[in-house]
């Protein structure tokens, strides 16, 4: 890790840790979402297993647009990025330092979502579970380097707030579905997850390659 | 419309601009402006809202690429190249309010890797700051901010300070103060522009005047610096 990518995730830490902007907006979204899924289907047994997948993916997606539609505000807010443009210091730190403040924002809240969603929807997990700690940081390191780069494109639009989401869930289709599916077979145990996982590196390591060669055009661009 | 200083040399080049016009859309902001800066002086750019003054700025800066023409600095660098050497402060502070000016302006200095960068606390000493003010930036006045803004620009030892309406908000007592640290900084043969709609409050380190209207030179007259 070089200096200038430390100093970068440090000052984004130092802010959100000051306003938690970010984790509450994020927390409390999700935790709506986990509630009213299970007020709507009511899940117990077999079929909480077999949909708890899904609706951890989905709480987690819908929740992190609204901390990923404000991951570029603050540089934006002042005109920072300007200065940041202006430093002789590689864009793409910039970018990855941004990509793993978000990854620790979901983090902390599927942390803390974790217990509520047990409890809610009386999860016994089949498979093995360590697993999930695979699962969920692949899962959502694709989220945030996607939401990330995509909200930097579309940070000089007036419908940011609305293009983000338009943008990012397409492309996020592959890993979401490879994520619902190596959960949904972890809680099951029905079947072996490996093959979603491999799906999950891949998808991670071509999006963020692709994702830190081209940010140094979207920091740029007027 | 060609304006260069009658003694400009190449040697003595900090910047060159040549028929340099910026099109936003349809809308011409700059229209062929060609403009010698020279190394050691200050020029104060001036004319109405909408002049095109921040536009010329922020092409010099490298923020901005020219539609047409060429823009060259410290002796035929891109300014996107050569943008560790230029200093930009803009109207907004750039600058974080949830931090405070120190550890705003420790940030910035730890992006300039291999430069000498003024100490954060010499360079909010310098611009009359208190650098022990443990206070985040989102509880300064406007006129603080301004200075920390000012500060954090001259962290880097820039050579080419490039201020877009530094007067704004400050009261005519921080105005005096920051004329006379600009007058230091340009005492090093590092070149300053201003903009400013406050013409007289930068007439003691004007040494050129250049009016912009509707996107051209208009005039391109000299000063009469007193510091």
């Amino acid at each position: 890790m070089t200096s200038a990518l430390w100093t970068h995730l440090v000052k984004d830490l130092r802010i959100e840790w000051r306003s938690k902007e970010a984790i509450n907006s994020m927390l409390f979204f999700a935790l709506l979402v986990v509630v009213l899924f299970s007020l709507a289907f009511d899940p117990k047994g077999a079929f909480a297993r077999e949909i708890a997948g899904g609706v951890l993916s989905v709480a987690t997606m819908f929740a992190s647009v609204s901390a990923l539609n404000q991951a570029w505000a603050r540089e934006i807010r002042h005109q920072v990025m300007d200065a940041q443009r202006m430093a002789p210091t590689p864009g793409a730190e910039l970018f990855l330092a941004k990509v793993l403040a978000n990854f620790l924002f979901v983090s902390v809240v599927q942390i803390l979502l974790a217990p509520v969603f047990l409890v809610m929807y009386n999860l016994h997990i089949e498979g093995q579970a360590w697993l999930l700690a695979v699962v969920l940081p692949l899962g959502t390191w694709a989220l945030v380097v996607n939401g990330t780069f995509f909200a930097a494109l579309s940070i000089r639009s007036r419908n940011r707030e609305l293009l983000l989401p338009l943008i990012l869930f397409p492309i996020f289709i592959p890993a979401l579905l490879a994520m619902v599916q190596a959960t949904t077979a972890i809680l099951t145990g029905e079947s072996d997850p490996s093959l979603w996982i491999k799906m999950l590196v891949g998808y991670d390591i071509i999006f963020t390659t692709v994702s830190l060669l081209l940010f140094d055009v979207v920091l740029h661009a007027e | 419309m060609t304006a260069q200083a009658p003694e400009a040399a190449s040697s003595t080049l900090c910047a060159r601009l040549d028929t340099v016009s910026k099109l936003f859309g349809s809308f011409a902001a700059l229209r062929q402006v060609s403009v010698d800066l020279e190394l050691g002086r200050c020029y104060v750019l001036i004319g109405e809202n909408g002049a095109g003054k921040s536009t010329l700025l922020r092409i010099l800066a490298g923020l901005l690429r020219p539609s047409h023409g060429t823009v060259k600095v410290f002796g035929g660098q891109d300014p996107h190249e050569a943008r560790a050497r230029i200093g930009y402060m803009s109207h907004a502070p750039m600058l974080y309010d949830e931090l405070t000016a120190q550890e705003n302006l420790r940030y910035f200095a730890s992006l300039y890797p291999g430069r000498a960068c003024l100490s954060p606390a010499e360079a909010l000493r310098q611009v009359g700051l208190d650098p022990e003010l443990d206070r985040t930036l989102g509880q300064y006045s406007q006129g603080m901010r301004q200075r920390t803004s000012l500060a954090r620009v001259l962290l880097p030892a820039p050579e080419l300070l490039l201020l877009d309406e530094p007067f704004s908000n400050m009261d005519v007592e921080s105005v005096r103060q920051m004329v006379e640290l600009l007058a230091g900084f340009r005492q090093g043969n590092r070149t300053i522009v201003i903009t400013t709609h406050q013409r007289d409050s930068a007439a003691p380190i004007a040494d050129w005047v250049l009016a912009l209207h509707a996107g051209r030179v208009k005039s391109f007259e000299p000063g009469s610096p007193t510091l």
